[in-house]
């Protein structure tokens, strides 16, 4: 993506926009093709996945056959750069010496943030997940339902393009007819976790996920997504057609150099880009939000991390889209008279509420997939079943001791092999030669990894702050996070390795590790599943919220939040495509409000 | 079959490299030691080239002395030897990876290097208790023989017993370097990193197999 240094950004901007991944780049998209002049500023450098994904590279090619490291924790080819669980020079501390107690916070330096890596799993919180205290008591009701977010939904899917089935279960909404795209066809493993499924009274059925398989309609989409705005439709249109549909090869991980996925880089940025109503600033590091004397936001302080000097870039609105984190981490060094304990934080609520998905997974080893015939089974570069949440039913009836639900991410392990021993060794323990060979042969693809993804409940415990003691590299006060698990999470964690030992056992299989008697011996720590929400959650009043259903802050009218700070609980379904509707949501609410001279 | 000499992928371009790095290393610090001792070397960092083809060598020095990879290949060869599924390990350059895989300034690698490095020296000892000659040196036949008698069942000595353990640590790393290839691909049974414009899923021979149909029309 094309970058402009300070020199020549413009004296002020309609929109300055913290961050260009889920969120930072739906509102550029969303705001430029309006007719807004925006600037996004991006605290890594400039990333361009059309020429710097390594597509079909082979573990022979690749340093220590692309096995991960501290450099590059998911792998050598992970499209993740300069970042991690540890940016050097960008530290972050943690509340608790406990280990069960640890946070631990992936970042991205780089044009796209965390949306050239992520999973692609795109799933719409349901009616039940907008109204969770409603439901059942517990954490805090959304200020919006799905009937009002359900447009942005459609909208998402239609420009992104997610494919997956419609299901009719509950609290799984289905889309309108035509906007899915097609799902790939099942794994041997998803289709006989389909089948013991059926029998443990689990539905497994296929994943949702912005992988294109076939190409957008780029006739007919644009319209729908932007009706009465013809220069839209053209650039939309000729970004769709720059997209191939997946060919089935290469993990989704590594990015995709045919834009068959969804990342900000591919779907979001270029047709900003090319309204010439962009600007983009990469290695701009920001510290804090600056207020004007009425209170208004006037723009936004960064670090130029290629001078290191001090710079501001003003702006008539400020969205902060920097990741839940970050973006708290922002508000809360936003100090001045006006704002003594943070920007917009006249609740004291910034900062507090954030959650995670609670997760944990079982691998079992299945005697029916070994020595099966070869087979291509590289798919669309990720999961292509799961089993959205089933027990509604059996909580209603007091059934289960913990509450709201986790969905199961099917894994099939005929993957690429090689880096490391593509049978654990485990299996081949004091073999050697030609025997060594065939058992590995047996083996190979014999697995599969169950993965539980659930809904973690707000807790006072559970909150970001900053560091009184510890500055950045760049003399930015850091984030220190506190963590707690509840009983909630970790009895739902017990409940998952039950039903996967079922599963598995349904299939004539067996786990390969004793089941587990806590849940802290299962759940991974926080953060660990990189989907940290809230922070500064939307609500209902000034007093029990940091902005209200439109992602506007209460306390500054003219500052945003688009990303997963806003969202008042973490339902298992994977919070990007929700980042995505309610950025969407938002821009149309800023456009609207900037004509009428409100903000 | 070209010999694994013959096959190196390690230029004479890069062992300059890597002794002119030694060189400028024991200047300003801790000097690279080749064989012995730790690695001093950076690794790719957070933002390397991914785009693109590598080879040991390319990010760090490889410091297995000549000897050392003498025995890395030996073994090697025996525990993935030619045969019907595919060829020996040292065709397919194993010894470069485990070289690289030892020689990595990463915490997972340096560990397998303080079993690694004892290991082969271990072996090297044994061989010559057992058979009276260098375990390179020997016969694939006796260099089999001799593993049979460190993984067999039976009363080990002590170095026997740590020669078993090495085992278990080179033959995992061997496993992801030799399976890492288009030849291990096909000896274990992958299928695919090739480009198609539809999915299939499994054929009908496999889904009648395992007792499934496919769900996906």
């Amino acid at each position: 993506m094309p970058t402009i240094s300070i020199s020549e950004a413009k004296e002020q901007y309609d929109a300055v926009i913290v961050g260009s991944g889920a969120g930072g780049g739906q509102m550029a998209y969303s705001l430029t093709l309006a007719g807004l002049k925006c600037v996004v500023l991006e605290a890594g450098r400039s990333y361009n996945p059309y020429t710097e994904t390594p597509m079909f590279n082979r573990p022979d090619q690749a340093p220590l056959g692309g096995t991960s490291t501290p450099d590059k924790d998911m792998g050598f080819w992970d499209a993740t750069v300069d970042g991690g669980w540890d940016v050097p020079g960008e530290p972050y501390t943690q509340g608790s010496d406990d280990k069960k107690r640890r946070f631990t916070w992936w970042r991205a330096r780089m044009m796209g943030g965390r949306t050239n890596h992520w999973g692609r799993i795109s799933l719409r919180n349901g009616p039940y997940d907008f109204k969770p205290y409603s439901y059942d008591g517990l954490g805090f009701d959304w200020p919006i339902s799905y009937e009002e977010v359900k447009p942005y939904y459609d909208k998402v899917e239609m420009l992104i393009g997610v494919h997956g089935t419609n299901e009719g279960l509950e609290n799984v909404p289905d889309s309108p007819p035509g906007v899915l795209q097609p799902p790939p066809k099942g794994r041997i493993g998803d289709l006989l976790t389909q089948k013991a499924g059926k029998k443990v009274g689990v539905p497994v059925v296929p994943i949702h996920r912005a992988v294109l398989t076939k190409p957008l309609a780029a006739d007919t989409i644009p319209a729908k997504l932007h009706p009465g705005n013809k220069k839209a439709q053209e650039i939309v249109a000729k970004s769709m057609r720059s997209r191939a549909a997946c060919f089935y090869a290469t993990s989704c991980g590594r990015g995709c150099s045919i834009g068959a996925t969804y990342q900000s880089t591919i779907v979001h940025l270029p047709p900003a880009e090319e309204t010439g109503n962009l600007d983009i600033i990469a290695n701009a590091h920001v510290r804090e939000v600056e207020t004007g004397p009425d209170g208004k936001a006037t723009g936004v302080v960064f670090i130029d991390k290629t001078t290191g000097k001090e710079e501001r870039v003003k702006g008539k609105v400020v969205i902060l889209a920097a990741s839940s984190g970050e973006t708290v981490r922002i508000m809360l060094n936003s100090r001045s008279n006006r704002h003594p304990e943070g920007v917009a934080n006249g609740s004291g609520i910034v900062g507090r509420y954030i959650t995670d998905t609670a997760a944990m997974g079982l691998q079992g080893q299945i005697p029916a997939l070994e020595n099966l015939p070869p087979h291509n089974e590289d798919g669309a570069g990720g999961s292509h079943f799961y089993s959205p949440w089933w027990g509604h039913e059996a909580q209603r009836k007091g059934k289960l001791d913990f509450p709201r639900g986790y969905h199961i991410e099917v894994g099939s392990t005929r993957n690429m092999p090689g880096g490391n021993s593509p049978v654990s060794m485990r299996y081949l323990r004091g073999l050697y030669g030609t025997k060594l060979k065939e058992e590995a042969r047996r083996y190979y693809g014999s697995f599969i990894t169950l993965a539980s993804r659930g809904e973690m409940i707000p807790n006072e415990d559970s909150f970001a702050e900053i560091d009184p003691k510890v500055k950045d590299k760049w003399g930015v006060p850091v984030v220190r996070w506190h963590w707690k698990w509840s009983d909630y999470e970790l009895n739902m964690a017990l409940h998952a390795e039950r039903t996967f030992a079922e599963i598995f056992d349904a299939m004539g299989g067996k786990a390969t590790r004793p089941l587990a008697k806590s849940g802290h011996d299962i759940l991974r720590p926080g953060g660990n599943v990189k989907h940290e929400v809230g922070g500064a959650r939307m609500g209902f009043t000034p007093k029990d919220s940091v902005c209200n259903k439109w992602s506007q802050t209460w306390d500054v009218k003219n500052l945003f939040l688009c990303d997963a700070s806003t969202f008042v609980s973490n339902p298992d379904k994977n919070p990007t495509l929700t980042i995505m509707a309610l950025a969407w949501r938002c821009a149309d609410y800023i456009i609207e409000q900037s004509a009428k001279g409100n903000l | 079959m070209k010999t694994e000499r013959e096959q190196s992928r390690i230029s004479r371009r890069d062992i300059i490299k890597w002794f002119t790095a030694a060189a400028a290393v024991s200047q300003f610090g801790p000097a690279l030691s080749f064989g012995q001792g730790a690695v001093g070397a950076e690794g790719y960092g957070q933002d390397p080239k991914v785009a693109g083809i590598f080879k040991p060598g390319d990010h760090w020095p490889l410091t297995l002395t000549s000897s050392q990879r003498k025995t890395v290949t030996a073994l090697a060869d025996t525990i993935l030897p030619e045969d019907e599924y595919g060829p020996a390990a040292s065709s397919l350059r194993v010894p470069d990876f485990v070289d690289e895989w030892v020689s990595a300034p990463y915490p997972r690698q340096q560990a397998a290097r303080k079993k690694i490095l004892p290991g082969l020296k271990d072996i090297e000892e044994l061989s010559l208790n057992l058979e009276g000659e260098r375990f390179s040196g020997l016969s694939l036949k006796l260099r089999a023989k001799l593993l049979d008698r460190v993984t067999g069942e039976g009363s080990k000595d002590a170095l026997a017993k740590r020669v078993a353990g090495f085992l278990h640590e080179f033959t995992s790393i061997c496993m992801g370097a030799y399976y890492g290839t288009p030849a291990g691909w096909k000896a274990i049974g992958y299928v695919g990193n090739v480009p198609s414009p539809t999915f299939n899923g499994p054929p009908q021979e496999v889904l009648d197999r395992v007792g499934v149909t496919q769900t996906v029309k």
